[in-house]
């Protein structure tokens, strides 16, 4: 299991289409992925549950991968996080 | 968990039979301060000045009798028990039946930075209230990936793989006439030690479902308000799986299965899922034999009970052609009905 903490840059926060990204890019992968907010987890192919976490700018996630292509995921899954969801 | 302060329960969205209707009359700045336990506290004892065994954090409730003693301590000046009160660890102050305290408490207590909140309630009926709320709050809970519907008047939480068709079979079922509670994230709560209550982790998100190729509907707006409620009991936890042929599924459903949540143990199946099967009929059929075992029908069991009985009858039966057929062999031999009428009488013991 690999264990990461991402940053949310853009000012708008993770509303759809970030959300949308978020989804695409791990459904891309076979491994469970899952981010927390606080006490609050939600997985990672679930539009609606990345978009319910409210997380605005600044923010803080933990994304958690388990499987065989973990490595992969956390990587893809920090390069979006790291271009602010191709915003701004 | 987030902090639970005087303003979130100020804020607390109760209706009805629920509702605490309270108002802040002083001491704004103790808003912010946290409760962290469910328990109330009369401070009669303690404004006689008796502060033993004194619980912490405490909500501090004033009925008649509290308020009737502020006045007497007012009008003789003798406030230092209250003083004592205000320098103890106490989240707020609540004042019942609508009373207003007395002058020399609104300044002891805006001294403090503790808030005093009034309710037109009365005393017992607030302590009632505000315990059950408070209780809710306090319960422990967890947010779970799934679909919460009420089917048949029973609470189904359907899980699985991303993919599997949750939210698909969760349409279907309320386009047949049930509700949904929550889609996605399931906030799920233990409330008094054996009831989970789930809701949606967001409420202010309201209603809303994505569907792979429709992408996010407002179920509101599309099926109206029948087609949804706030929160449900959770009943059964239905966990829907692509079908894997290697593995062995329940045929006859004899045996009661359960997963624990928040260690209460829920009924559980699990559905395997291919083209082809209508799955909201099959959680439409679920739920509705789960409604039969609680009334203490169990399809499989009664099935199983005829079917052995009916075995049993067969065995008598077949004993019985037996008997007879040895009979007459016996008569064959020996050439004729044996001992006039009374033979063909067969006995069986």
């Amino acid at each position: 299991m690999l264990e990461k903490e991402l940053t949310i840059k853009n000012r708008a926060g993770i509303h759809a289409r970030p959300a949308a990204l978020i989804v695409q890019t791990a459904t891309k992968f076979a491994c469970k992925i899952s981010f927390h907010k606080e006490n609050e987890t939600v997985n990672a192919k679930s539009i609606m549950g990345i978009i319910t976490l409210g997380a605005g700018h600044n923010t803080k996630l933990t994304v958690q991968a388990d499987g065989e292509d973990e490595q992969a995921a956390v990587e893809a899954l920090t390069r979006l996080f790291e271009n602010r969801f191709e915003e701004e | 968990m987030k902090k639970f302060t005087v303003l979130d329960l100020l804020d607390l969205d109760l209706k009805e039979h629920n509702a605490l209707n309270l108002r802040c009359i002083g001491g704004r700045s103790g808003l912010a301060r946290e409760i962290t336990v469910s328990d109330l506290n009369r401070p009669g004892l303690a404004l006689a000045g008796f502060f033993e065994n004194f619980g912490p954090n405490r909500i501090q409730l004033f009925g008649r009798g509290e308020h009737a003693y502020l006045l007497k301590l007012e009008r003789e000046g003798a406030t230092a028990n209250l003083e004592e009160l205000f320098r103890r660890e106490i989240s707020c102050c609540v004042f019942t039946h609508m009373l207003t305290p007395p002058d020399a408490y609104i300044a002891i207590s805006e001294q403090a930075q503790v808030a005093t909140l009034q309710t037109d309630l009365g005393t017992s009926g607030f302590a009632e209230r505000v315990i059950r709320a408070l209780s809710n709050v306090f319960a422990p809970q967890e947010v779970t990936h799934g679909v919460l519907v009420e089917v048949f008047g029973i609470g189904v939480l359907i899980v699985g793989d991303s993919g599997v068709g949750k939210s698909e079979a969760a349409l279907e079922l309320i386009e047949r006439g049930h509700r949904l509670v929550a889609d996605d994230a399931v906030e799920i709560r233990c409330v008094s030690g054996n009831i989970l209550v789930g809701a949606g982790a967001h409420k202010t998100l309201g209603h809303h479902m994505e569907i792979r190729g429709l992408g996010i509907i407002n179920i509101t707006h599309i099926f109206g308000v029948g087609a949804i409620r706030d929160n449900k009991q959770v009943q059964l936890v239905v966990e829907l799986e692509l079908w894997d042929q290697n593995k062995v599924y329940d045929r006859i459903g004899a045996e009661d299965r359960t997963r624990e949540i928040l260690g209460v143990h829920v009924p559980y199946l699990q559905i395997p899922v291919k083209p082809g099967r209508n799955v909201p009929i099959i959680i439409e059929t679920a739920a509705m034999n789960e409604r039969l075992k609680k009334m203490g029908y169990y399809s499989a069991r009664e099935f199983n009970q005829s079917v052995l009985k009916w075995l049993e009858s067969e065995n008598a039966r077949n004993l019985y052609f037996e008997k007879r057929r040895e009979l007459l062999e016996r008569e064959q031999q020996n050439g004729g009905p044996a001992d006039g009428p009374g033979a063909s009488t067969v006995e069986i013991d």
